[in-house]
């Protein structure tokens, strides 16, 4: 269970900075920036809440290291067509869910909002992150983030990161 | 009449062929209900699902055959049934969950229950209430349980496949599709066990037929797709063949890989990214398999509402579930054999990401299909231009066709009778 008591208060500011400054990035369109939050080796998935529960293993997006991360912003900037949107995260304050050696696993919540241009801003996706984070030489890095979303039909399309 | 009104006529075929639809077939809420009745509920198979999703007596799965919600369960006896989601007492869509597993099916507003065959079995009060020594209520004395059970669909199921029709007298599924196209469907599935690996599901603000269109379109494929020209998975330089059946409403788009890179095909191609090299390359890691028998890939679009996705090791069943004119969603199943290995089953999986709402190919797919719709919308006295290759229908040895589209075109319109 959930050990609020884990993390002192500057561990815990690490962490939250680290979430801000990641949501900041993609609201941002600072595509380049998103593989660096990730360790070389790391998870990256953006899974239906369906598929997550039942032990269905396919994600939207399923990405297993930091190269196939700079794949996927190659694709966003060179290769998949897609009308353009801005993208707006709202993120929770993170659950600390346990500790593995000095690994933090964590749970927080969060909405994206899209918003394509001379339309209405509408929610795109919403869910959590299942995260474990790890201190390194350079800060907080993510060793794996899934992104397990509640919202039932993705709205056209995912181009960008959550 | 104002001789200024500036809204434009809605146009109507213009001619005899099948090359040129007008937008308003994509918009016109009329033409969707006929649509509706003649081809998801009247003389065609609709999938349903896999055979695998509920493999135990009293699993069933909710999804949906045109816009009516069914229930795909397996009953006591090991057979699978298909009912209407509708409680014949008040109308109640009475099953919520999408999977479960049940004895029975029981409404929740005047707890009606019916059995997995969907007979009606029981209902409270059927015979009155006691009281005071009289009786009061209960059914009239006509009231049979037999004729007050659930829609029930005819089913087909063929190595997996589950299939339903709401017309009792559709034909065979085996007749429906057709010897050529039946080869293809029997390629994948060939009786091996199933194994659902997930879902994704998208909702897409287009008019359904135009998913059709894009897996009958071997022509966008190597322009819009850049991984697909740039990495050989389909492009113009393939030796390739359009498979329909005698209808021209089924179709398959039968192709083989080749190393991609530069050649004529790719002269003045924007998407071919030359340069393009990956940091990860096992996205790719394509294994050929021995049931392939040549081709890399195989994509089927059984009209109306399946498309089966066989691209490299990465397999789906797409169903299109419609949603008035102007919207459909989108559910992939991904799916693998019961006896992959656990490489060959990581390795569909990573492929996946090549497909589904989020694809590096496919997302584009959802994306031109909204902005067709946009413009479908505002031109309603415009038509499209189908005519690559000519305006004939039919297979060809080749994918610089829109073959496939005029042949499906030329289906709806004898259907459709318009």
């Amino acid at each position: 269970m959930a050990n609020p008591a884990v993390l002192d208060f500057p561990a815990y500011y690490a962490l939250i900075a680290l979430q801000a400054d990641y949501a900041a990035a993609l609201d941002a369109g600072e595509w380049e920036r998103w593989p660096e939050f990730f360790l070389d080796d790391c998870v990256y998935t953006l899974q239906p809440r369906e598929n997550y529960d039942r032990g269905l293993p396919l994600a939207t997006i399923a990405l297993e290291s930091k190269g196939m991360l700079l794949d996927r912003v190659y694709g966003i900037r060179e290769t998949l067509f897609h009308d353009p949107y801005y993208q707006r995260h709202v993120t929770g304050l993170p659950l600390i869910r346990g500790m593995e050696g000095d690994t933090i696993l964590t749970e927080t919540s969060y909405a994206v909002f899209r918003t394509k241009q001379d339309q209405l801003s509408e929610v795109m996706n919403v869910g959590r992150y299942l995260d474990r984070v790890q201190p390194t030489g350079s800060g907080l890095k993510f060793a794996a983030r899934l992104c397990v979303f509640d919202s039932e039909m993705i709205p056209n399309s995912v181009i960008y990161p959550i | 009449m104002d001789s200024t009104t500036a809204a434009p006529a809605t146009r109507a075929w213009q001619d005899d062929g099948s090359s040129r639809v007008p937008f308003s077939v994509y918009t016109s809420a009329d033409l969707h209900r006929r649509e509706l009745e003649r081809f998801f509920y009247r003389g065609h198979w609709n999938y349903v699902g896999l055979s695998a999703e509920i493999p135990a007596p009293g699993d069933f799965k909710r999804t949906l055959i045109g816009e009516r919600s069914v229930l795909l369960v397996r009953d006591q006896d090991g057979g699978i049934n298909v009912v209407e989601n509708v409680c014949a007492h008040r109308g109640v869509s009475f099953c919520r969950e999408r999977f479960g597993n049940k004895r029975n099916f029981r409404c929740p507003y005047h707890q009606w229950n019916y059995d997995l065959k969907g007979n009606l079995i029981g209902l409270p009060f059927r015979r009155g209430v006691r009281q005071d020594g009289k009786t009061n209520g209960g059914m009239p004395a006509d009231f049979t349980l037999e004729e007050h059970g659930l829609t029930k669909l005819a089913v087909a199921v063929r190595h997996g496949v589950v299939f339903a029709s709401f017309d009792p007298a559709v034909e065979s599924l085996e007749a429906f599709l057709g010897p050529a196209v039946l080869g293809y469907f029997d390629r994948v599935f060939d009786g091996r066990e199933l194994k659902v690996l997930g879902y994704s599901k998208q909702r897409i603000p287009g008019n359904w037929k135009l998913m059709q269109e894009n897996i009958k379109d071997p022509y966008h494929p190597g322009l819009l797709h850049s991984w697909f020209v740039t990495f050989g998975l389909w492009r113009a330089d393939q030796r390739s063949e359009m498979v329909t059946d005698a209808h021209g409403r089924h179709a398959c788009m039968i192709s083989r890989r080749n190393e991609g890179g530069a050649s004529e095909v790719t002269q003045g191609v924007a998407s071919f990214k030359e340069k393009m090299t990956l940091h990860d390359d096992r996205i790719l890691d394509v294994v050929p398999e021995d049931w392939w028998g040549g081709p890399s890939v195989v994509m089927m679009t059984l009209f109306p509402g399946l498309i089966i996705q066989q691209q490299v090791n990465s397999l789906s069943t797409r169903h299109i579930q419609p949603d008035g004119p102007d919207h459909f969603n989108f559910v992939w199943t991904h799916f693998g054999f019961a006896d992959d290995t656990p490489e060959m089953e990581r390795r569909r999986l990573r492929q996946a990401n090549l497909f589904g709402p989020a694809g590096l190919v496919s997302a584009d797919d959802g994306e031109v299909i909204e902005l067709s719709q946009v413009g479908f919308r505002q031109k309603p006295d415009a038509a499209t231009y189908a005519e690559l290759d000519g305006r004939g229908t039919g297979g060809a040895d080749h994918m610089v066709t829109e073959t496939l589209i005029r042949s499906m075109y030329a289906y709806w319109r004898r259907v459709m009778e318009v």
